[in-house]
């Protein structure tokens, strides 16, 4: 909790250098290989965001669509108005609102209600911001022109995934952080030790909020023409959910091994059967649940810790992976 | 001089079973307070409104004069209340001495790092554990996780401590660890209320003892007095526990 | 008036739908989120038998019920059992089915617009006018919502009226002492799965007897679904069917007297007042 061990230091500085080696990648290709690259990088900002709050809780949101749609909005609307870095700054306010008011509204009851709420939340604004669009504007979409390419979004996606790393990282160092681990221990000793459940998970899904927008804004100007149907597209929560699932959500960088295969899977699937999109993510649905429960990172400890069993007979019995 | 903890006409109902019926009694600073009664007889559930797991349905309850019944259960500890529970809670996933500084971080006092550590190290030693600190609680005995919630609760610094049943499941030589435990405790002045189903300890620990049966309080006063009211014994003697 | 009508002949089939729902998740515990898809899937069938074989839509419930009851006991022997088998506690259960539901709810939809593609599609059947009070509706929106009622009240009479039923109301207060007094818990939920599957597709089938549907749309009746169970309370037969009311009348009203536009915030409206003011249910009792 309080000086950084020197394995702590390690994993930093290691986190520092991969982020370093990722950023020189447009000096090598601008095409295709940058173009998924974006994808990829969007897709790591977007899962360890989800995995932030619903890592430690287990509560499935769904809400991601609804953020990533109003950062993209913030962007489209202030554009032509205020300077580019503020427009972050709006779009993370107001992630971080909308965040708080779901969460307001459903993270003092239970779980469940909780997912329900998520589950059509991006639906809902959707027709909201469609709605006022037909009642106030005559155009149905909104055009971003900057000078950004390729190129910037996906320096600036990357520091945002660094970002994310990093609070993620201060977090489970803070009293929030603490907070989180007992509350997934136990969350009625939580409560009576003193712990303000509700608002920790609060706080929690607001900061993940937060940066969600952020990513929805950062990609804004990749558009050019945003329509509500493509930045409140509800397949942005779904492939979330199954990305950071496939990882493993126990280690922080565990979505990161879900992201980069699944990213270039779909890619492929998209562009050469549009048509099974669906089945594809309905099947990797399945397969978490019924294959790999705890995720890549997850079969990986296992391995290991029967690895290490078996070389060390003497050692203490590990946990029995479920 | 205001009392520690005042229950007045306290009333928990659930639908039409009335679990806890108009009790009202008062615990002094400083006094270790036996609340008892048969198997049913609503002692848990008065310590559940206590401590905020359940809101009264009606009636206050004021910790130094500031009413907190209403107030949810974090807020409770806040102020000063803290609690063991019936079937022993520990966080299985942290060792000893994180489970202690839980009380610390959270509770009243409200430390951080180091102090919240220190704090930890010392209610540990306290409760006998002090060589231990490091072990998972998941791997270990009974008792040994009881004293671990008693560290972490003390580990607030309560104005008012609950034992619900602490001494419950304990072997003779542990039992007698544990009552002069708790004797320590009261003697330091440390105001305690103790549901306990264990008649030696409450006796020779508790300054006065509150006695329920279906849900009423139906007597209170001095130890032996109480014990030997005719009421009490017939509410005990058509219990097959007594 | 005629919105209050219009919303009550549309609460009809949103009320199977619930209880179909409600019978999925206060029984089987299983929080269905492909329930839309079952729906879905049902107004194909109705569609592809009307169009192909002239089959009568009421006819054709006699086809569609059993085979959804079939499917649905399938799914659920097959691929939800199991779950329910490994969970340690209600809350792995619950991620654990709403993560495989997703799985299903895609997959249905995906083979869905594999075969059917992605357009809207509805047919004409019974398009009559018919007068209640002196304003004209759509004979088949009265025809689908008497047909809900009855079938509604058969499941209210098998639930409070027959043994099977009693078993079923006992697995959902609490499985564990179901257990106890020599009920197959395990069966019971199997079959409320099926019979649960089988009201949506009732419903499903009703419904695309007026309204034009598509593939994708499965998801927004889920919604709706869950909002009525979560409204009525879990497992509450008379609060669903009172919640559908509800529900019903405020989207009616919401859709013809400000906008079409926001029915889906009506809905969320309710959902937001239910999560402040009622999270048990209109007839629950406050959690204890």
């Amino acid at each position: 909790m309080m000086g950084l061990t020197p394995q702590e230091t390690k994993s930093l500085g290691l986190g520092a250098l991969l982020i370093a080696l990722a950023a020189l990648l447009p000096l090598f290709d601008d095409g295709f290989y940058l173009s998924i690259s974006v994808n990829i990088v969007l897709y790591a900002a977007l899962c360890t965001s989800w995995a932030l709050f619903s890592g430690p809780t287990h509560y499935v949101s769904l809400a991601t669509a609804a953020f990533y749609g109003l950062g993209t909005y913030s962007v489209g609307l202030g554009i032509e108005l205020l300077p580019y870095p503020l427009l972050l700054l709006i779009a993370a306010a107001i992630g971080a609102v909308m965040a708080g008011l779901v969460g307001a509204a459903t993270l003092r009851i239970s779980g469940v209600y909780f997912v329900i709420f998520t589950f059509g939340l991006a639906e809902l604004v959707r027709q909201l911001v469609t709605w006022t669009q037909t009642k106030f504007s005559t155009a149905m979409g909104l055009y971003v022109f900057t000078e950004m390419t390729e190129s910037h979004i996906y320096w600036m996606l990357l520091a945002l995934t660094g970002a994310v790393f990093l609070t993620s990282f201060l977090i489970a160092r803070s009293r929030l952080g603490f907070a989180m681990t007992v509350i997934g221990n136990d969350e009625t000793v939580a409560r009576h030790v003193g712990i303000d459940t509700a608002r920790s998970k609060i706080i929690l899904f607001m900061i993940s909020g937060a940066f969600i927008a952020i990513a929805g804004a950062i990609t804004a100007p990749r558009y050019i023409y945003i329509e509500p149907p493509s930045a409140f597209n509800p397949m942005i929560s779904f492939l979330v959910v199954i990305m950071a699932l496939l990882g493993g959500t126990k280690r922080l960088w565990g979505p990161l091994v879900g992201v980069i295969p699944f990213t270039i899977v779909m890619d492929f699937i998209s562009s050469n059967f549009p048509n099974h999109t669906m089945i594809v993510v309905g099947l990797a649905f399945l397969a978490i649940v019924y294959l790999i429960p705890h995720g890549v990172t997850g079969l990986l400890e296992n391995a290991q810790a029967r690895w290490t069993k078996r070389s060390a007979p003497a050692a203490v019995a590990e946990e029995k992976p479920a | 001089m205001t009392a520690a903890l005042s229950i007045r006409a306290a009333r928990k109902a659930f639908g039409g079973l009335v679990a806890v019926n108009d009790v009202s009694f008062e615990v002094k600073q400083g006094e270790l307070l036996g609340l008892i009664g048969p198997n049913g007889s609503g002692k848990t559930t008065m310590l559940n409104l206590i401590s905020g797991a359940l809101p009264p349905t009606a009636g206050e309850i004021l910790l130094d004069g500031k009413r907190i019944s209403g107030l949810p259960a974090h807020a409770i500890a806040r102020q000063g209340v803290s609690r063991t529970f019936q079937l022993v809670r520990v966080l299985p996933s942290l060792d000893a001495e994180e489970n202690v500084m839980s009380g610390a971080v959270f509770g009243r006092v409200r430390l951080w790092g180091e102090d919240a550590r220190r704090i930890a190290r010392v209610l540990l030693d306290r409760v006998g554990l002090g060589d231990r600190a490091h072990m998972p609680v998941a791997a270990m005995t009974y008792i040994d996780q009881k004293r671990v919630e008693l560290a972490r609760a003390l580990a607030a610094d309560p104005r008012v401590l609950l034992l619900d049943e602490w001494l419950a499941g304990l072997n003779p030589s542990e039992l007698q660890i544990g009552i002069s435990l708790i004797d320590e405790l009261h003697r330091e002045g440390r105001t305690i209320v103790m549901v306990e189903h264990v008649m030696d300890a409450i006796r020779s620990l508790c300054d006065r003892c509150v006695v329920m049966s279906s849900g009423r309080m139906i007597a209170e006063g001095g130890v032996s007095e109480t014990l030997s009211d005719p009421e009490v014994v017939r509410a005990y003697l058509g219990d097959d526990d007594a | 008036m005629n919105i209050i009508v219009t919303g009550i002949l549309l609460s009809g089939t949103y009320a199977l739908v619930a209880l179909g729902l409600t019978l999925q998740y206060g029984v089987a515990r299983i929080m269905n989120l492909g329930n839309g898809e079952t729906l879905v899937a049902a107004c194909f069938v109705a569609f592809w038998l009307y169009t192909g074989f002239s089959i009568n839509p009421l006819v054709g419930l006699l086809i569609i019920a059993p085979a959804a009851f079939a499917i649905n006991w399938g799914i659920y022997a097959v691929a939800l059992q199991p779950l329910v088998k490994r969970a340690k506690n209600r809350g792995q259960l619950e991620v654990d089915s709403i993560l495989a539901t997703f799985g299903l709810l895609f997959l249905m939809q995906g083979l869905m617009i594999l075969f059917f593609g992605g357009e809207y599609r509805s047919y004409t059947f019974l398009a009559e006018r018919f007068e209640i009070f002196g304003n004209a509706y759509g004979l088949n929106r009265v025809v689908a919502f008497v047909a809900a009622a009855i079938i509604a009240a058969g499941l209210w009479f098998f639930l409070y009226r027959t043994r099977q039923g009693t078993a079923l109301r006992a697995v959902a207060v609490d499985p564990t002492s179901a257990n106890l007094v020599a009920i197959d818990v395990a069966r019971t939920a199997a079959f409320a799965f099926a019979l649960g599957g089988a009201l949506t597709a009732c419903g499903g089938a009703l419904l695309s007897t007026f309204y034009t549907f598509n593939a994708s749309m499965g998801v927004v009746f889920t919604m709706k679904a869950l909002i009525i169970v979560i409204m009525g309370g879990v497992g509450d037969v008379r609060g669903a069917v009172l919640a559908a009311l509800i529900l019903g009348i405020s989207e009616t009203f919401v859709a013809s007297v400000i906008d079409p536009g926001l029915t889906l915030a009506a809905t969320y409206g309710l959902f937001i007042l239910v999560l402040l003011f009622r999270p048990q249910g209109i007839f629950g009792r406050a959690p204890t």
